[in-house]
C-alpha cells in the first residue's frame, strides 16, 4: 500500500471523471473575459484516473481510527456511536438538495424540523428559547458571549470582565476574548468551584461567569445555584458551556440551576459524527431576558406555517450565511426522536455508570486526583507511572498497540499529566473490560519493563512523529 | 431504539464494583431540589422503521432542486457531485473520527487535510491554507479580525457588492466595534466596485479592504487596480470567493497580490443542505502565517525517518494561548474539506478548467437569449462568470413567484438586500442547467411580459 501524496501519483494528461458535453454554443473565454483576468494554468493540480483517486482515499481511510473502528474514549469529545439511520435521513433529497434561498413555502418541512428541534433542546435544558444557527460549540460560545455583551451595552453600562475557572475548556476564554471581554481566571483547588471564590472576584464590572457543568474534571458543580445567585445579585449572567450535557439529559436541567445561556454541542450529546474535525453544530439556549438578542433569522410558526423571522431589532445579527449546519440538525433530530425521553435519560445514566466503573477499576493502578463519584468522564494522572519515567503520552501511545484510541491527554490543564476518559453510553461492559485490562497491563509494563511503553506505538503504520521539526520548519503544503 | 448495550445483569455487576445500590446514587452530587422529578416532555421513542417513515414525510414537505429547474446561486451552488465523493465520505473511518490529536492512528484525516491545504493554495495562488472554517461568511469575518491584528488599524472597508449576509456576519463578529465598518457603494452601471471609490474611502485608519471575486452580482472585479491602491495605503487586501469553480478560468487572487483569500467551498462537492454544513476556506501569505486562525496540518518525519503528518503551530491556538489565541475555532468543517479534496482530485487539472468553461458558456448562452426580450436586460456591464443580474422593469418578487408556478426557481429577488434593486433578480447557470432549461426560462419570461 502506498501512502504517497495524490500529487505524486499524478501523470500528465490522465483524467478522472468525465465532464458533460456542451449543449449550448461554445465560446472563447477571451471574448467575454478580459485576458488579464484569465489564468494560464493551475500549477501542480493532480491528474489521476478515477480508480487512482478511489484507491488513494480508501487507503487513507484505512489509516484512520473512528468510532466505527474501535473504542474512542476521548474525554470531553463524547465520541458515542453515530446511528446509521441518521446519515440516511440527512441525505433525503428533500433535505440535502434544498437550496437555502428557495421560497419558504418550499421549505416547510425543514423549518418544521428546526422549529421542533429548538423545542426539544429547550425542554432538555430548561431554557426558554434556542437558536440553531452556530456551526460548532465554540461558535455557540461566541454567540452567547456576544449576546451578553449586547445586553450590557443596551443597559448603558458596558461591563468588561468575564470570570472563568482555570478548569475551563480553552475555547471559553478565547470566545470571551473574541466577544471583547477581559478574562479573569479563578483557581480551582478542590475540583469544583466554591461560592467564596466567585464572590471574591464578582463585581459590578463583571458581565458573566462562564463555567462548564459537569465540569472538565468530570465533576458536577454542586454549588451551582448558590454561585448563580452571587453572580445574579451583582447583575451578571451565568453562561454554562453545555458540551458535557451527555451526563444530565432527563436528570437535571441547567435552566433550573440559575444558568442564563448555554451552548449545546449536537456533535457530542446528540450523536452526530465529528467528521475528522467537523462539521458540528452548536445551538444556543437562553432565558427570556436574553431572547431579544438571539441571532437572526429566527424560526417562526404562525398557524400551521413556518417562516424565517428577521424583525429583531435587538439581535446581535447573523453568525453564519444562510441558517446553520442544517444537515447536522437533521441527524440530531432523528436521534432525539429515536431515543425518546426515557432513552435520553438512560443514555445519561449509562454514560455515567460506564465512567464510574472505569474510574473505580483504574484507580487501583493510576493516580486519581479527585476521588469522588464522577459524571460521564473521569480524570486520572500519570503520577504513579512517572516515577519510572513513563508519562501520560507514553501510556496513550501504548494504548494504540492494544487497539484503542487514547483518551484525551494533558487536559484539563489543572491536573498535571491528565488522562481524561469518556467511555459514553454506547460502549458495552465487555469493551470497557477489555480497555480496563489494557490499562492495567500498561501499568504493569510501566513498572516492570518501562521501555516497551516508552517506545510505543509499535504496531501502527507510522511511529511517533517529530513535532518540534514540524513547528521549526513548517511544511504546510506539497510543492513539486 | 436506544443504542445502549447494557443488560440488567451488566448494570447490576457494574454497580456492585462501584459499591452502590442503584443507578440514581451516581447522581448524588446533584442537589435534590434541582433533580428532575418527571420525565422530559418529548415525543416517545420510535423504532427505526417508524422513524424513517416520519422523517421522510417531513422531508417531502420540502421542495428541492430535483423537483424544480433552479437558477439560484447567491453563495450556494448547484453543481454535479460525482459518485466517488459520496462513496468516500461515507467511509466511516473518516466520518466517525475526530480532530486528529493522535497522529499515529489518524494519518488518513491528516494526509487528506494536507492535500486539501495544497489544493486550495494551488487554486488561490496563496502560500498557506488552514484546515477549514465554518463557512465563507465566518471566514470573511475572521479575515477582517486577522487584518486588524496585523496592522492594528481600526477601520474596515467592505465592498457593497460583497454577499450581504457575509457583510452581516462581519458586523456581528466585530460586535460593539461594528461602527468601524464602512461600505464602498458598487457602481450601478458596471455592477463592480469602482476603483476610484476605493481610493476615495481608504485612509491611514483602514485595516483592510474586502472585495468579492466574482462579486455578489456575478461581476468580475478589477483586482489588479484595487490591490495597488490598497497596498499603497498599507492596508490588508482581502479577497472573498463564493463560487470557487470560477478559479478554473480566472486568475487566482494570489496573482493580484491578495494578502488573505477566503471563501465558500460548498461548490466543491458538498450538497446544498439548505445552507449547511458548508466549507470556509482560508488562505494567506507565508509572512502572515502566525496571525492566521484555525488548525494546520504539517509534514514531518517519525522516529524512523518515515514521512507523516501532524497538527502543528498549535501555539497560536486556544488550547495553549487561551485568551490570547488567534481565534476560538476548534471543531471546524473537516469532512467538507475532505469532500473538497476528493472532488478536486476527481476533476483534476483539465476537469476543473473544462467545468469552469461549461459554466461560463451556459451563462453566456442565457445572456445571449435575454437579448430577445424587450423589457428584460442584463443590469450591469461588467464581465461575468456564471451569475448575472437582470433588470425586469417589474417587481422582482412577483416575477419569482410566477416562475415558481411554472416549476422554475428563477434566481433570487435582490429587493430584500438592495431596496433600490427592486426590479432586479440574480440568476445563476451551472453545468446542471441544460439548454432546454435555459430556453424554458426565456420562454416563461417572454410569457410574463405578454401578460
Ligand atoms: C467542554 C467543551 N467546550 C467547548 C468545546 C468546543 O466545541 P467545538 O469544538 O464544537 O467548537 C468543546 C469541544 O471541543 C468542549 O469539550
Amino acid at each position: 500500500m502506498s501512502s504517497g501524496l495524490i500529487f505524486e501519483k499524478s501523470s500528465k494528461g490522465r483524467r478522472g471523471i468525465s465532464i458533460p458535453k456542451l449543449d449550448v454554443p461554445d465560446i472563447n473565454p477571451l471574448d467575454v473575459i478580459p485576458h488579464d483576468v484569465l489564468r494560464a494554468d493551475i500549477e501542480g493540480f493532480p491528474e489521476v484516473s478515477e480508480l487512482d483517486a478511489v484507491r488513494h482515499f480508501v487507503n487513507l481511510s484505512q489509516m484512520n481510527f473512528g468510532v466505527d473502528t474501535g473504542f474512542y474514549p476521548l474525554g470531553s469529545c463524547t465520541m458515542k456511536y453515530n446511528p446509521k439511520v441518521n446519515e440516511d435521513m440527512a441525505r433525503l433529497s428533500g433535505f440535502s438538495k434544498a437550496h437555502p434561498y428557495q421560497a419558504p413555502e418550499l421549505s416547510q418541512g425543514a423549518l418544521q424540523l428546526m422549529y421542533e428541534l429548538e423545542g426539544f433542546l429547550s425542554e432538555i435544558s430548561g431554557m426558554d428559547a434556542v437558536t440553531l444557527q452556530p456551526a460548532a460549540g465554540a461558535h455557540g460560545e461566541l454567540c452567547g458571549m456576544l449576546m451578553i455583551s449586547a445586553y450590557v451595552k443596551a443597559k448603558g453600562k458596558p461591563r468588561k470582565k468575564v470570570i472563568i475557572p482555570d478548569t475551563a475548556h480553552g475555547t471559553n476564554p478565547a470566545s470571551s476574548n473574541l466577544a471583547g471581554f477581559t478574562v479573569v481566571t479563578i483557581k480551582e483547588g478542590k475540583g469544583i468551584i466554591s461560592p467564596e471564590a466567585v464572590a471574591s472576584v464578582m463585581d459590578e464590572d463583571t458581565a458573566a461567569l462562564m463555567l462548564t457543568n459537569p465540569n472538565t474534571i468530570g465533576l458536577f458543580e454542586t454549588n451551582i445555584k448558590e454561585i448563580a445567585d452571587i453572580v445574579h445579585k451583582k447583575g451578571g449572567f451565568v453562561y454554562c458551556d453545555g458540551a458535557n450535557l451527555n451526563a444530565l439529559m432527563g436528570i437535571a436541567k441547567l435552566g433550573d440551576m440559575g444558568v442564563d445561556v448555554i451552548q449545546f454541542n449536537l456533535h457530542k450529546t446528540f450523536s452526530t459524527p465529528h467528521g475528522g474535525g467537523g462539521p458540528g453544530s452548536g445551538p444556543v439556549g437562553v432565558k427570556k431576558i436574553l431572547e431579544p438578542f438571539l441571532p437572526v433569522p429566527r424560526i417562526i410558526k404562525r398557524g400551521k406555517r413556518f417562516n424565517l423571522g428577521f424583525n429583531c431589532p435587538m439581535s446581535i445579527g447573523r453568525l453564519k450565511a444562510f441558517y446553520g449546519n442544517f444537515g447536522i440538525m437533521v441527524r440530531a433530530y432523528s436521534y432525539i426522536r429515536a431515543m425518546g425521553p426515557d432513552g435520553l435519560k438512560k443514555a445519561s445514566e449509562m454514560a455515567v455508570l460506564n465512567a464510574n466503573y472505569i474510574m473505580e477499576k483504574l484507580k487501583k493502578a493510576y493516580h486519581l486526583p479527585f476521588d469522588q463519584t464522577c459524571m460521564h468522564e473521569c480524570v486520572l494522572s500519570d503520577k504513579v507511572q512517572s516515577e519510572k519515567d513513563v508519562y501520560t503520552l507514553d501510556i496513550a501511545k501504548r494504548l494504540m498497540d492494544y487497539g484503542f484510541h487514547p483518551p484525551t491527554i494533558y487536559f484539563p490543564l489543572v491536573v498535571p499529566g491528565a488522562i481524561m476518559i469518556e467511555p459514553t453510553e454506547t460502549e458495552s461492559k465487555e469493551t470497557i473490560d477489555r480497555f480496563i485490562a489494557a490499562m492495567m497491563t500498561i501499568a504493569n509494563e510501566a513498572r516492570e519493563s518501562p521501555d516497551i511503553v516508552k517506545n510505543a506505538p509499535q504496531t501502527t503504520k507510522i511511529g511517533r512523529l517529530d513535532e518540534v521539526n514540524a513547528v521549526k520548519k513548517p511544511v504546510l503544503r506539497w510543492k513539486p | 431504539m436506544s443504542y445502549i448495550p447494557h443488560t440488567d445483569n451488566d448494570i447490576k455487576e457494574m454497580l456492585g464494583v462501584i459499591g452502590i445500590k442503584a443507578v440514581h446514587d451516581l447522581f448524588n452530587a446533584i442537589p435534590p431540589d434541582i433533580r428532575l422529578k418527571t420525565p422530559l416532555n418529548l415525543p416517545n421513542e420510535l423504532p427505526e422503521q417508524e422513524l424513517v417513515r416520519e422523517i421522510t414525510n417531513i422531508s417531502r414537505k420540502n421542495g428541492n432542486i430535483e423537483d424544480y429547474i433552479s437558477f439560484i446561486g447567491a453563495g450556494a451552488y448547484n453543481h454535479y457531485v460525482p459518485s466517488i465523493v459520496h462513496h468516500i465520505i461515507l467511509r466511516s473511518e473518516f466520518y466517525t473520527a475526530y480532530t486528529p490529536y493522535q497522529p499515529e492512528i489518524s494519518q488518513g484525516t491528516l494526509q487528506a487535510i494536507f492535500e486539501y491545504q495544497t489544493l486550495i493554495c494551488q487554486l488561490t495562488g496563496m502560500d498557506v491554507t488552514n484546515a477549514s472554517m465554518y463557512d465563507g461568511a465566518s471566514a470573511s469575518a475572521e479575515a477582517v479580525l486577522m487584518a486588524q491584528r496585523i496592522n492594528s488599524r481600526p477601520e474596515c472597508l467592505l465592498s457593497s457588492a460583497l454577499h450581504p449576509e457575509y457583510r452581516e456576519v462581519v458586523k456581528t463578529y466585530l460586535g460593539i466595534r461594528r461602527d468601524s465598518i464602512k461600505e464602498i457603494p458598487f457602481c450601478t452601471e458596471t455592477g463592480a466596485t469602482p476603483v476610484e471609490a476605493v481610493e476615495r474611502y481608504i485612509d491611514k485608519d483602514t485595516a483592510c479592504v474586502v472585495i468579492q471575486y466574482p462579486n455578489f452580482f456575478g461581476s468580475i472585479e478589477d483586482l489588479s487596480a484595487i490591490s495597488e491602491i490598497v497596498h499603497k495605503n498599507g492596508s490588508v487586501f482581502i479577497v472573498v470567493i463564493t463560487e470557487p469553480i470560477s478559479l478554473g478560468l480566472l486568475k487566482p487572487p494570489g496573482a493580484f497580490d491578495a494578502d488573505i483569500v477566503v471563501g465558500e467551498g460548498q461548490a466543491f462537492g458538498s450538497a446544498l443542505n439548505l445552507g449547511g454544513p458548508y466549507l470556509g476556506f482560508f488562505a494567506t501569505k507565508e509572512g502572515f502565517l502566525r496571525n492566521m486562525p484555525g488548525r494546520l496540518v504539517g509534514e514531518t518525519i517519525d522516529k524512523d525517518g518515515k514521512r507523516g503528518y501532524i497538527l502543528t503551530l498549535a501555539t497560536r491556538e486556544q488550547h495553549i494561548r487561551r485568551e490570547k489565541a488567534t481565534s476560538n475555532i476548534c471543531t471546524n468543517e473537516g469532512l467538507c474539506a475532505l469532500t473538497a479534496a476528493i472532488y478536486l482530485t476527481a476533476l483534476g487539472k483539465t476537469g476543473i478548467v473544462n467545468l469552469a468553461k461549461i459554466n461560463l458558456c451556459k451563462m453566456h448562452y442565457l445572456r445571449q437569449r435575454l437579448k430577445e426580450l424587450k423589457n428584460v436586460k442584463p443590469a450591469f456591464s461588467s464581465p461575468v462568470f456564471n451569475e448575472c443580474v437582470i433588470n425586469l422593469n417589474e417587481d422582482g418578487d412577483t416575477v419569482i413567484k410566477s416562475l415558481l408556478k411554472q416549476g422554475i426557481l428563477g434566481g433570487i429577488s435582490l429587493k430584500r438586500f438592495y431596496p433600490q434593486l427592486n426590479s432586479h433578480i440574480l440568476l445563476c447557470a451551472t453545468e446542471m442547467n441544460t439548454k432546454e432549461d435555459i430556453d424554458m426560462l426565456i420562454e416563461e419570461l417572454k410569457e410574463l411580459k405578454n401578460e
